[in-house]
């Protein structure tokens, strides 16, 4: 009783291009793991099979930001550090999400000091924030999950980057 | 150890030291068992040499390097050295007072390399110049950062616009 069973038959299905690409897009959200401290731990536990990330297409931690398309930024960040993810997130193709997450991230956690970062949003479009110190894997998949809801929402021609509609408008 | 070769261990270290570094001792401590030396300012590094170099002695490694800052009175900073001895298996504190204009004083990565990055953190955090120290920059703190974060007279959360963030991605 699987898809196949449907399939039996020619069908045909009618939908938008832009809720199929959407739908495409958040079942394959690949992560970026920028995991700088402690939350890495419960980003991993979050992908090993009792949380099992891949129920929502994410299982697929990509090392190269190239590859990415939701940067989780699980630890504490330096201002030093700052200026790494930074360069990270702007290496991602476009579209790109990100989420914050546990406190340290969002607000500076409990390190208030003249180290730490007070807050992410100063220098990344936050999409999610995930509350917890750190956080529990449920509480990731349910960021994503919210990712999800948000790319769900998006129209396909949104994240077009600049020097795309330059060439289809030089129709070549 | 036995307690009473603790008593002749610690009795030797203060007498060798008593009797070389008289003039130059300004307190010693027992706290608890732990042997505290103050030492002049000029000091230091001989002593650094002796307490190495003496064949009953032989405090080879330097554990750890660090500053007081008492915030005020008219010896603001004291570096804390500690050394340890594998022959005696004995723990020694040695202090050096030193005054904030400037606060320096002479390197011991002389005597023990190890105290190299001990010497670069504790100026990366107070700002004590060591002087003649082979490579003394910054540790944690980016280069080119401008305050001294342990000292008493840093805000916790820092100083505004001292340390640089990217602006924000769209």
């Amino acid at each position: 009783m699987g898809l196949e069973a449907i399939l039996q038959k020619d069908g045909f299905i009618t939908t938008t291009i832009d809720a199929l690409v959407a739908w495409s897009r958040k079942s394959s959200v690949w992560p970026m793991p920028m995991g700088i401290s402690c939350c890495a731990i419960e980003m991993i536990a979050a992908a090993d099979p009792k949380y099992d990330i891949a129920r929502f297409g994410s299982e697929v931690m990509r090392f190269t930001p190239r590859q990415c398309d939701l940067m989780i930024v699980a630890g504490t960040v330096t201002y030093k550090m700052a200026q790494v993810v930074r360069r990270i997130y702007d290496q991602m193709p476009d579209p790109k999400w990100v989420i914050a997450m546990g406190a340290c991230t969002s607000s500076g956690g409990m390190y208030r000091s003249y180290s730490v970062v007070q807050g992410i949003d100063q220098f990344l479009p936050v999409d999610v924030y995930t509350a917890g110190c750190p956080p529990r894997p449920e509480n990731l998949l349910n960021a994503l999950m919210a990712i999800q809801e948000k790319i769900s929402k998006t129209k396909a021609r949104q994240f077009q980057n600049r020097s795309m509609a330059e060439l289809e408008n030089a129709q070549i | 150890m036995p307690k009473s070769d603790f008593m002749e261990i610690k009795e030797l270290i203060t007498k060798k030291i008593k009797d070389r570094f008289n003039q130059a001792v300004e307190e010693i401590s027992d706290f608890r068992n732990d042997l505290c030396f103050t030492i002049q300012k000029d000091k230091i590094v001989e002593l650094a040499k002796y307490l190495k170099e003496d064949p009953e002695l032989e405090f080879l490694m330097c554990k750890d390097v660090t500053v007081i800052d008492w915030a005020a009175r008219k010896n603001r900073f004291t570096t804390v050295y500690h050394v340890y001895s594998f022959k005696l298996n004995f723990n020694l504190r040695l202090k050096v007072n030193i005054d904030v204009d400037p606060p320096a004083v002479e390197t011991i990565t002389s005597v023990w390399k190890s105290a190299d990055w001990y010497e670069r953190e504790t100026f990366d955090m107070y700002g004590i110049k060591f002087l003649n120290h082979p490579d003394l920059r910054r540790m944690y703190m980016p280069e080119g950062f401008e305050h001294y974060p342990l000292r008493k007279d840093f805000p916790v959360i820092g100083i505004p616009g001292s340390l640089p963030l990217p602006n924000k991605a769209e």
